[in-house]
């Protein structure tokens, strides 16, 4: 079985990110960039279940400009068995991601699809979900737990009533939770094995998909600050700074 | 003119309060009308809770064995087609809405508004980007259905109207559902608490409470003012509890009135999930900890010497 696995590329999770003073969009020039989070656990997944014999090949995939490269090697050499690097020079809404997900899909046939649950930056939380249905196939998000058994995957998902379990037949999509597992850390021998890993690249363009984002960002704000608050010296002063404000 | 339909959040027959949220985010739009849409494979009980929300012009039902359980593959289809005719389509953006609301869009073929914070204008929203740390406005194409998920955290509930909604059954017929997704089981810590998501007060622990063992002490506090429990990353990762009591970016996004983070640094991830909580209190040992920053009331000490006295300062 093959697994794609969504790879994307998003601003570091410790950068504390800055709107630009004329509301155009958010600092991005010069930010350390990273793995998304999700996206790391997705492909720590998928390589999980190639170790055990379950999948045979694991494949990153990146929508986004010419220099997605360097990134994309880092899943390469994470263990990755090959890339796709879908070129694009504009930012892609989720719907244009799922659409190209399922473009890749008719054309690698894979078992299994495991995308990160969001990416930090935009924080959408879409594309796994949409991919499933223009694909018409089972979505397991927000895993926290897989498990994969004759053609099918049983998948605990975290909800925000407890923890929910569901089986899907494969093929199927999974977008992963945090604590599904932890990332392995990439070793330099790896580095340079990944080099010879090949990345077919692919211009969207030449995909065939309808780019037709109907979403327009308009301004960019910094969110309404709070205003620092008082310290008290012990929990009597606490409690009646509490009282006062009729909270207990 | 805008129709809304606001898709109802529901566990078992108990309605959930997101649908209220979602209703008032439904009526800043000013629409003509607000439906409300239960699915469930015994609606009525759910369906009446529906139809008391102020603004509510009717509650639709869709009762089939199928709906027993929110899948997301076997709502959508169903969802997709109910938004026939309608200008926009609300969910609440919980683990729920966030599951089935982008598979109802793609079906639909357009773009979803992710958590919305504000309505501007009925094509004109606000939401969230990149943890909480900049608020973008968009604007979605007016030729086509708006999909959007409604952040519970910044709206109240709708009151209860003077008299009830309309509720009528709706006949959705030609939609073959998938049965290639299937429900095993619920796993929910049982508890007597208030629930974090609708709680007025909430007291969460970190991972400076050290242990599954020692969380007891957050527990008996919050009984004691009566307020939900939550947690951070660090300490749902730890195993000192369970999984839906995180709070932030990945977990709950929450706003009580009063919000107590004990032992919690105050990281980016977990402060997202606050930004509209009333009043912050902060006890840390560590009087350099970031939550000290944003906290409306901070308290410097161990926490293991302080609980215990602010316990008695409760008398
Ligand atoms: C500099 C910059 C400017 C931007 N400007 C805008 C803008 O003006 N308007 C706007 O709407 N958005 C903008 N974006 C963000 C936009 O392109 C988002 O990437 C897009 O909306 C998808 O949302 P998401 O990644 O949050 O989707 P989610 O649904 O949260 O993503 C979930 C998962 O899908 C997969 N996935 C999604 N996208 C990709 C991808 N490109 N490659 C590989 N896997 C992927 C990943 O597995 C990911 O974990 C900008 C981004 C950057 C970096
Ligand atoms: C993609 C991503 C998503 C994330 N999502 C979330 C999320 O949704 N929610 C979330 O919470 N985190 C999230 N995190 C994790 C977040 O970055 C922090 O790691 C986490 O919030 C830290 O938890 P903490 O404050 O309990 O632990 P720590 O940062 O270790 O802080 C513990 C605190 O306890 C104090 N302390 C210790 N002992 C005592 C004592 N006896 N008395 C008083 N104080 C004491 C210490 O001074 C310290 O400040 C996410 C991270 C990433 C990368």
């Amino acid at each position: 079985m093959k697994i794609l696995v969504g790879y994307k590329r998003v601003v570091d999770y410790n950068v504390r990110i800055q709107v630009k003073p004329d509301g155009t969009g958010v600092v991005t020039d010069g930010v350390k960039l990273s793995a998304n989070p999700f996206d790391d656990i997705a492909l720590e997944e998928a390589l999980r279940l190639r170790e055990k014999g379950v999948a045979t090949e694991v494949v990153v995939v990146g929508i986004g400009p010419a220099d997605l490269t360097a990134h994309l090697r880092n899943g390469l050499a994470m263990g990755a068995n090959r890339a796709i690097h879908v070129v694009t020079a504009d930012a892609v809404q989720p719907l244009t991601a799922a659409r190209v997900f399922l473009k890749l899909i008719e054309k690698e046939q894979p078992g299994l699809v495991v995308l990160g649950k969001q990416a930090i930056d935009d924080d959408a939380n879409q594309t796994g979900q949409m991919l499933a249905a223009l694909w018409d196939r089972p979505q397991a998000t927000f895993a926290s737990k897989v498990e994969i058994t004759d053609g099918k995957a049983t998948v605990t998902r975290e909800v925000d009533a407890g923890l929910e379990v569901i089986e899907a037949e494969l093929p199927a999509v999974i977008t992963t939770d945090l604590r599904l597992n932890e990332p392995r850390f990439i070793k330099l021998p790896d580095i340079m094995k990944a080099k010879s890993k090949p990345i077919d690249s692919i211009e969207l363009g030449s995909l065939g998909v309808e780019a037709h984002d109907h979403l327009k960002t308009t301004h960019y704000a910094a969110p309404a600050k709070r205003s620092k608050g008082v310290m008290v010296k012990d929990a009597a002063e606490l409690v009646a700074a509490l009282k006062q404000k009729g909270l207990l | 003119m805008s129709k809304i339909l606001v898709i109802a959040e529901h566990l078992g027959d108990k309605l959930n309060s997101s649908t209220a949220r979602a209703v008032s985010a439904a009526a800043a739009v000013k629409p003509d009308t607000i439906d409300v849409l239960v699915l469930s494979d015994a609606p009525d009980a759910i369906a009446a809770e529906a139809a008391k929300i102020d603004g509510v012009s009717r509650v639709l039902t869709v009762a089939r064995p199928e709906n027993v359980h929110a899948l997301a593959a076997v709502l959508a289809p169903q969802i997709a087609k109910a938004a026939a005719g309608y200008s926009h389509v609300f969910v609440p953006s919980t683990t729920f809405g966030k599951d089935v609301a982008p598979r109802v869009a793609a079906l639909l073929g357009v773009a979803q508004v992710s958590d919305v914070m504000s309505v501007e204008a009925a094509h004109s929203f606000k939401r969230p980007i990149y943890a909480g740390n900049a608020i973008i406005t968009v604007e979605a194409d007016a030729n086509h259905t708006v999909v959007a998920t409604i952040r519970s955290a910044s709206w109240a509930a709708a009151g209860n109207a003077a008299s009830s909604a309309p509720i009528e059954a709706l006949a959705i017929d030609n939609v073959t559902l998938p049965t290639h997704t299937r429900f095993v089981e619920l796993k929910q810590g049982s508890s007597d608490r208030p629930d974090l998501q609708s709680a007025g007060k909430v007291v969460s622990g970190g991972r400076g409470v050290g242990s599954k063992e020692n969380f007891e002490i957050i527990y008996k506090f919050a009984d004691r003012i009566g307020a939900a429990v939550g947690a951070s990353r660090a300490a749902v990762d730890a195993g000192y509890v369970p999984s839906e009591m995180q709070v932030g970016q990945t977990g709950k996004i929450i706003a009580p009135e009063l919000y107590m983070a004990i032992g919690i640094s105050g990281a980016i991830q977990h402060l997202t999930g606050i930004k509209d909580a009333g009043t912050i209190v902060a006890i840390n040992k560590d009087g350099e900890a970031p939550i000290f920053e944003i906290a409306d009331i901070g308290l410097v000490g161990d926490l293991f010497k302080l609980i215990p006295e602010l316990e008695q300062a409760l008398g």
